[in-house]
């Protein structure tokens, strides 16, 4: 079909997003050239914020590190327990619409909100994760610890996300044929193998499609964060937006923390490329 | 096998249903209690392990003067952001999303599928990168602090969403409907308004609900490009967090705030089950 209207149908969408867009992002990246001062606005620096950036800020390098291995970690266990999760509420179980709307419900509320209440939740001395581990004679420290700061970061982002992948994956095994399931059964196939040569890989693009979209959620990882622990102790828990905001709207260093977000988006969509090309591969093989 | 597969199924569904439910609960026993059974330690029961007390739940309505934590006015702020933002995405996204379904665009080498990852992509961008830009640029235009502002910033959060799931959900509304339409008579206008959309209110909603969501529980632009005016019920749930510690209020307003979007979760349910949302989900 083709009409004069088509344009009528697409362009008010479009040009609303491209209008909000088109000006910051090309102020991001003159910004990013730039020294800032409130006294006398823009001044051309050219290159001088990335050369800081790539040869005198290991800072940004390691909460980038940091935001990946977080991210990556995430959506790991997500993907594992939500795939577990969909697949036993999939066929007939007891209270199945209960536990599928008990399940879905971590992703409806709001994660700062949420993570509010975990801070009390794994509070040291007044929280009941540790007032449990004390009958054993432990009591960790979940929010002062850098290694456990950052357990604790992981489990609030599990608990909080693990549900949209529970919905996605849900939805996945609810749209699939059933023929092959028939034959498996006709077959005498096993459980495991069932799984393993049929509903895993017909699941396939559906998982790959679900792991990008939170990789690319995770990837913003931020407000929890500044909630949960402000980044600290020290940086062990600061991802590359939370440096970027300090520098940005805390130190007021915009035009050094336009170049690291310019840089930071320019990662993201490479290796988020990257990752969905080799996911693709990965599962798709045969 | 089968007798541990069984037991292994309900030991892993019952552990994930208690953490779900873990923290919803402990904010609830904590909204009932005083000073004392807080500092002392964590308890549990009401009336066994302390005295419920509904200092918590009486703050909240409560003026400011006299101690409340006032979040009754960045609670409509918040409902007015969201449901603004979700309902101009929505139209302008489904308009868009109905011609990159439909009709064929090229321009050079642009086309339709460049068109909607144009769309779809703009969630890729850490919030972070646009924060900077639009905090000068809504300074520059004095509507830092304001509804609109916010409103302008949440579209382009949420249109992406609904361009997502309603190209892939028009993609699966048989052509002929429009056809045959067309061949009765109608323009495209009358054919999109008369006959598709009426057609299309499962992806409707279901896109409307994920704009609502992502809209409601969004804390970081709110939080960026608001200071004092205008404040979002998110922005001020944190500020309480660190500006009061009595962890009762804390746990009521909370709960408060993320109560409404629960019966969002029986909704997506219900079209789960119906398997309407396999087609727009995807």
């Amino acid at each position: 079909m083709n009409f004069k209207q088509k344009y009528v149908f697409l362009f008010p969408g479009l040009f609303v997003l491209i209008g909000i867009l088109i000006f910051p992002i090309i102020f991001v990246v003159r910004l990013s050239l730039s020294g800032w001062n409130s006294y006398n606005g823009l001044n051309f620096i050219g290159l001088e914020n990335y050369i800081r950036l790539f040869t005198d800020d290991p800072r940004f390098w390691e909460s980038f590190f940091r935001l990946s291995f977080l991210s990556v970690t995430t959506v790991i266990l997500q993907y594992v327990i939500g795939f577990a999760l969909a697949h036993l509420v999939w066929k007939d179980i007891k209270f199945q619409r209960f536990f599928r709307v008990l399940f879905l419900i971590p992703m409806m509320t709001t994660p700062v909100i949420m993570t509010v209440i975990w801070r009390t939740f794994f509070h040291e001395s007044l929280g009941p994760v540790n007032d449990i581990l004390s009958n054993f004679g432990m009591s960790p420290k979940w929010l002062t610890d850098p290694v456990l700061a950052k357990v604790t970061v992981i489990i609030v982002e599990v608990w909080q996300w693990t549900p949209f992948m529970f919905l996605l994956l849900l939805a996945g095994l609810l749209s699939l044929p059933k023929e092959p399931f028939l034959a498996a059964a006709i077959d005498g196939a096993s459980p495991v193998r069932k799984f393993l040569y049929v509903t895993f890989p017909l699941m396939a693009p559906i998982s790959i499609g679900a792991i990008i979209i939170r990789l690319i959620e995770a990837s913003k990882i931020m407000d929890t964060v500044y909630v949960l622990t402000s980044g600290g102790p020290g940086t062990s828990t600061e991802t590359s937006s939370f440096y970027i905001f300090i520098k940005g709207l805390r130190e007021f260093q915009m035009g050094y923390a336009a170049s690291m977000s310019f840089t930071y988006l320019i990662i993201m969509i490479i290796s988020l490329t990257v990752i969905a090309k080799v996911l693709t591969k990965l599962m798709l093989k045969d | 096998m089968g007798k541990l597969y069984k037991f292994l199924k309900y030991f892993f569904i019952t552990f994930w249903a208690v953490f779900v439910v873990a923290p919803f609960l402990w904010a609830l026993t904590t909204s009932f209690k005083d000073f004392n059974s807080v500092n002392g330690g964590a308890t549990y029961i009401p009336w066994v392990d302390f005295e419920p007390k509904l200092e918590g739940w009486r703050v909240l309505i409560k003026s400011p003067a006299n101690g409340g934590v006032d979040i009754i006015e960045p609670y409509f702020n918040s409902l007015f952001v969201t449901c603004t933002a979700s309902l101009i995405s929505i139209v302008l996204g489904t308009l868009s999303a109905y011609a990159l379904s439909r009709f064929t665009f090229k321009a050079g080498f642009v086309k339709n599928n460049d068109i909607t990852f144009f769309f779809i992509s703009q969630r890729i961008m850490p919030p972070i990168v646009l924060s900077i830009p639009f905090f000068l640029f809504l300074g520059a235009i004095n509507l830092l602090d304001s509804l609109i502002g916010l409103i302008v910033v949440y579209i382009v959060l949420l249109m992406p969403i609904a361009v997502w799931i309603m190209v892939d959900f028009f993609n699966k509304v048989p052509r002929e409907i429009d056809e045959t339409a067309l061949i009765d008579g109608c323009n495209p206008y009358q054919a999109f308004f008369k006959v598709v959309l009426p057609n299309s209110i499962p992806g409707l909603i279901v896109a409307g609900m994920f704009c609502i969501i992502f809209g409601w529980i969004d804390f970081f632009f709110a939080f960026i490009l608001t200071f004092t005016e205008v404040q979002l019920l998110p922005v001020k749930i944190v500020a309480l967090n660190s500006s009061i510690t009595p962890w009762w209020s804390l746990s009521a307003s909370a709960l408060v705030s993320v109560a409404p979007l629960i019966i969002v979760a029986f909704i997506v349910e219900r079209y789960l089950s119906k398997g309407n949302l396999s087609g727009a989900i995807k």
